[in-house]
């Protein structure tokens, strides 16, 4: 089972071009609607091709993990694969693989999802098997236990062996003071070692309802059939009597600027990496979120951006430098820059060089055309999507997920048209500030080494 | 919503699923003015037009003391082009969301153009540039050339990297095929612009040339646009013949130094040719033992019944010149060894006794059913037409596949799991592994 990490949402914004509103307008009938058990239930239709994607996204995530379990969402999502009483372990997986589809599963900070994807008329063959899991696990050690090691060695192949993304974990460690999104989804190895069947069997009874999940299907299906299938499959678990809020322990207001040194022997591209804590779409007032997706296409996205031209093409510092935000949290986001230094440029120099084109912006702001081709680019993206029944699915369900709507999703490109080159500066001015962010500066650490590894 | 063409077209060309349950996608054979013939599928419901395609002359192309030459040729087609330098080339791609992407294989290099429908004659004007008129300026060259230097530097300590990279290189030696496309830190250096300009000269012409586009135009249009990003270019390319060969260095296991907690793993031996005629039955013996599916034997064995790895798979790679069958997982350093024995008895039970009748089954009913999967984008779908005319499959070849896999026997299987598993396999780890036995080992 994959875990996907950092699940950005794919930017969609909105439109000038003629042809592209049509599109945006005359785009897929999107139905959305809630079962008597609280399962809520979007369905895309797109009939090019005789499959359909299957996701069922769980309003769960590592964020809601108690203290000291880090790592139990994404465990149970693995054990999720282990059995049911009606469906002995192995038999989903090997009915999917038998009608030719495809399936796997993701957890992120906010939810954990669920997909197959299959010919078209196998839809119901796989809402069954997902109903019966959604309540029918049955967990034994004989299963637990090897597939720890399995995420053990998943801890290993996407953090360990990997120095830039064990600098990633002590950023959002460093930035995040108080909310649990500074833990890492995959976990801290010594609580990932300690997780029990218990633990799994308990965090899964407590989240895993029809009132605490949304069902997404895209592709070749009409929305009653849909409707009909989740009713007799879904339709049947019982809704969750005690199903809370969505409550995590909050940010304090950011007042220190933090910046922290990897230093690991296999580092041979040193690289800068900072973190802004900005608003989510979920948490930022009207056109905030939106705004923040504009600054970092202008600011870092492609050849012509602010940082890539300033630092690697006209003063030749760098040969990386990139900038990217996150919109889809359900709390308090990140604003990310990203750069890697050429040879005999050290990374405080780069840094004073980002900083320097940070500073201009926000005390400049940024030119009619850079805005223009940000919205354009990003308004395509919405277009380009609807090309895949899979990106529409995913785009969806990580809203619903994250404090969105099908509404919110429809008419983000109207959203993005709107932003002016004011709001995009006042978002630079009032978020890219140092005092809220984490720098991490990754180094070759040139001490002797001394074998030790087990 | 338009349903991929309707079955009107049966019969008068290439239709998927016309007898089946299957909707039917129409492939039409097209040949643009210039001569060019391209295979097109319409599609209506999304405005926007995708391109894919190929020409013959890859990193293979490369001379050994300049590997790399024809990556950093692909990197840098977009850095400028006719009369725009590499800023005004990226505004007039960036103020129409145009997307020109190109990939270079070792037999081929692959582009891409995505846009949408009002901007395509802006986007093929724009591909017509970067193919027919690169600039290759000084300053691009050697900002590009940094940065791939910067990540080859960077990936000189990533196990994957060193593990792949002694793989080819052992398999291969002194065969192009034995280089990494990217090139070394010793070659990068030493590529000039001329260098650069002869690979584009030599590859870039209509005669080896496959091309898909998919989208809402009409076959007169396709045509069209093809000959304005292409027509232009020579008549016939010049290529420097690449020698068959068969990967040597079977049976040798050796292990590359590398202070990291989990070792990466590669093995792999003789694969088999495309047009070989027991490739469907090779393709489907590989799934059962290590394809990409939950119910592997590998998956099975080394994942879900010990834990050994997060995941383990293998698979066939075919070029033009040679064939392999090639496979890898990663594992911590004091069970590495337990995880290559469970590999290495999978290989040999599946090279001694071939894949049970259940097990063809499900595979045939597997490999037959996700087939839509990989044809429901418009992008799959021309990254599928562009390969299929690569392999020289016939444009009917969507419709015939699944006769093609009914057709493999649990005779065939078992034969050719033996052909294909029998001979043994070069095995190189990246890594601290302990208590593995090593024929050699390296810093």
């Amino acid at each position: 089972m994959l875990t996907k990490i950092n699940f950005m949402i794919i930017a969609l914004v909105s439109a000038v071009a003629s042809s592209v509103l049509a599109a945006e307008q005359a785009g897929p009938e999107i139905a959305d609607f809630t079962l008597a058990n609280g399962l809520e239930l979007v369905v895309i239709p797109d009939h090019r091709a005789p499959v359909v994607t299957h996701m069922i996204w769980y309003k769960v995530g590592a964020a809601d993990e108690t203290p000291g379990k880090s790592g139990l969402a994404h465990f149970l999502e693995h054990l999720m694969f282990k059995g049911t009483a009606k469906n002995p372990a192995g038999k989903f997986s090997q009915v999917v693989a038998r009608i030719g589809g495809q399936e796997n599963a993701f957890t992120s900070q906010d939810y954990t999802g669920y997909y197959q994807r299959v010919p078209s008329e196998q839809l119901k063959t796989v809402m069954e098997f997902e109903a019966d899991r959604m309540t029918g696990l049955q967990l034994t050690d004989e299963v637990v236990l090897p597939e720890r090691n399995v995420i053990l060695e998943e801890q290993n192949q996407r953090v360990g062996n990997n120095p830039r993304a064990r600098l990633a974990e002590q950023i959002d460690a460093a930035l995040y003071l108080n909310h649990p999104y500074g833990k890492p989804v995959i976990g801290w190895r010594h609580e990932m070692e300690e997780l029990s069947r218990n633990d799994a069997i308990g965090f899964y009874r407590r989240f895993y309802a029809p009132n605490n999940a949304v069902v997404v299907i895209a592709g070749d299906v009409d929305p009653a059939q849909a409707r009909a299938l989740a009713e007799e499959s879904y339709g049947k678990v019982p809704r969750h009597g005690a199903m809370g809020p969505r409550v995590r322990a909050q940010e304090p207001p950011p007042v220190a600027v933090r910046s922290l040194t990897l230093a690991d022997a296999r580092v041979e591209m040193p690289t800068l990496q900072r973190e802004y804590l900005v608003p989510s779409f979920a948490t930022g007032k009207r056109g905030e979120s939106e705004a923040l997706e504009v600054l970092a296409h202008i600011l870092g996205n492609g050849s012509n951006s602010r940082l890539y031209r300033a630092l690697a093409i006209e003063k030749q510092v760098a040969v990386v430098a990139e900038a990217w935000y996150d919109s889809s949290a359900l709390d308090l986001s990140k604003f990310g820059i990203y750069g890697s230094p050429r040879p005999g440029i050290t990374l405080l120099q780069l840094e004073a060089e980002i900083d320097a084109v940070v500073a201009l912006l926000i005390d400049k702001g940024v030119t009619a055309d850079e805005l223009d081709r940000a919205k354009t680019r990003l308004i395509a993206d919405a277009v380009y999507a609807q090309d895949n029944q899979a990106s529409m699915a995913r785009w969806y369900g990580t809203a619903l997920t994250t404090g969105g709507s099908v509404n919110d999703v429809r008419h983000w490109p109207d959203r993005i048209r709107a932003v002016t080159a004011d709001q995009v500066r006042d978002a630079a001015r009032q978020w890219l500030d140092k005092r809220r962010s984490a720098t991490g500066y990754l180094i070759k650490d040139v001490s002797p080494q001394v074998e030790k590894r087990s | 919503m338009t349903r991929l063409v309707a079955s009107i077209f049966c019969g008068v060309v290439a239709l998927i699923g016309c007898a089946g349950t299957t909707s039917a996608m129409t492939i039409e054979k097209i040949v643009s003015p210039s001569g060019i013939e391209a295979w097109l599928v319409r599609e209506k419901a999304v405005p926007l037009v995708t391109l894919n395609y190929a020409f013959h002359g890859g990193a293979a192309q490369d001379e050994a003391d300049k590997a790399g030459t024809a990556n950093l040729a692909a990197d840098l087609l977009d850095e400028g082009a006719g009369d725009l330098d590499s800023k005004a080339y990226h505004e007039r791609l960036e103020n129409h969301a145009i997307e020109l992407g190109f990939q270079v294989g070792r037999d081929y290099i692959h582009g891409s153009l995505r846009a949408l429908t009002e901007h395509r004659d802006e986007a093929f004007d724009l591909l017509r540039l970067a193919l027919s008129s690169p600039r290759f300026d000084a300053d691009a060259i050697e900002r590009v050339r940094g940065q791939q230097l910067a990540a080859l530097q960077r990936d000189s300590t990533n196990p994957n990297d060193l593990s792949s990279r002694r793989w080819w290189q052992t398999a291969f030696p002194d065969h192009p095929y034995g280089r990494e496309s990217k090139g070394t830190l010793e070659t990068v250096p030493r590529i000039t612009a001329d260098d650069l300009r002869a690979y584009v000269r030599r590859v870039f012409a209509r005669n080896e040339l496959k091309v898909a586009i998919v989208g809402d135009v009409d076959a007169k249009t396709a045509g069209a646009l093809i000959d304005r990003a292409f027509g232009g270019l020579p008549a016939k390319n010049d290529l420097k013949p690449v020698a068959d060969a068969t990967p040597s260095g079977i049976g040798r296991r050796i292990v590359i130094n590398v202070d990291v907690p989990q070792a990466v793993v590669t093995f792999g031996g003789q694969g088999i040719a495309r047009q070989d005629p027991d490739f469907m039955a090779a393709y489907i013996v590989n799934h059962i033992l290590g394809g990409g599916s939950f119910s592997s034997r590998l998956y099975r064995e080394v994942r879900e019944k010990r834990g050994l790895a997060y995941g383990v798979s293998d698979s066939l790679v075919w070029f033009r010149s040679a064939a392999v069958v090639l496979g890898g997982t990663a594992t911590r350093a004091d069970r590495t060894a337990d995880a290559l024995a469970v590999i290495e008895h999978e290989i040999k039970r599946m090279a001694d006794e071939g894949p049970t009748p259940d097990e063809l089954a499900a595979a045939k009913s597997f490999l037959k059913g996700s087939y839509a999967l990989t044809l429901d984008t418009s992008g799959k779908i021309a990254v599928q037409l562009t390969q299929i005319q690569i392999d020289n499959l016939g444009i009917d070849y969507i419709q015939r596949r699944g006769a093609l896999i009914d057709a493999v026997t649990i005779e065939d299987a078992k034969r050719v799991a033996r052909r294909l598993y029998g001979g043994g396999m070069l095995v190189t780890v990246a890594g601290r592994p302990k208590g593995l036995t090593s024929s050699e080992t390296t810093e």
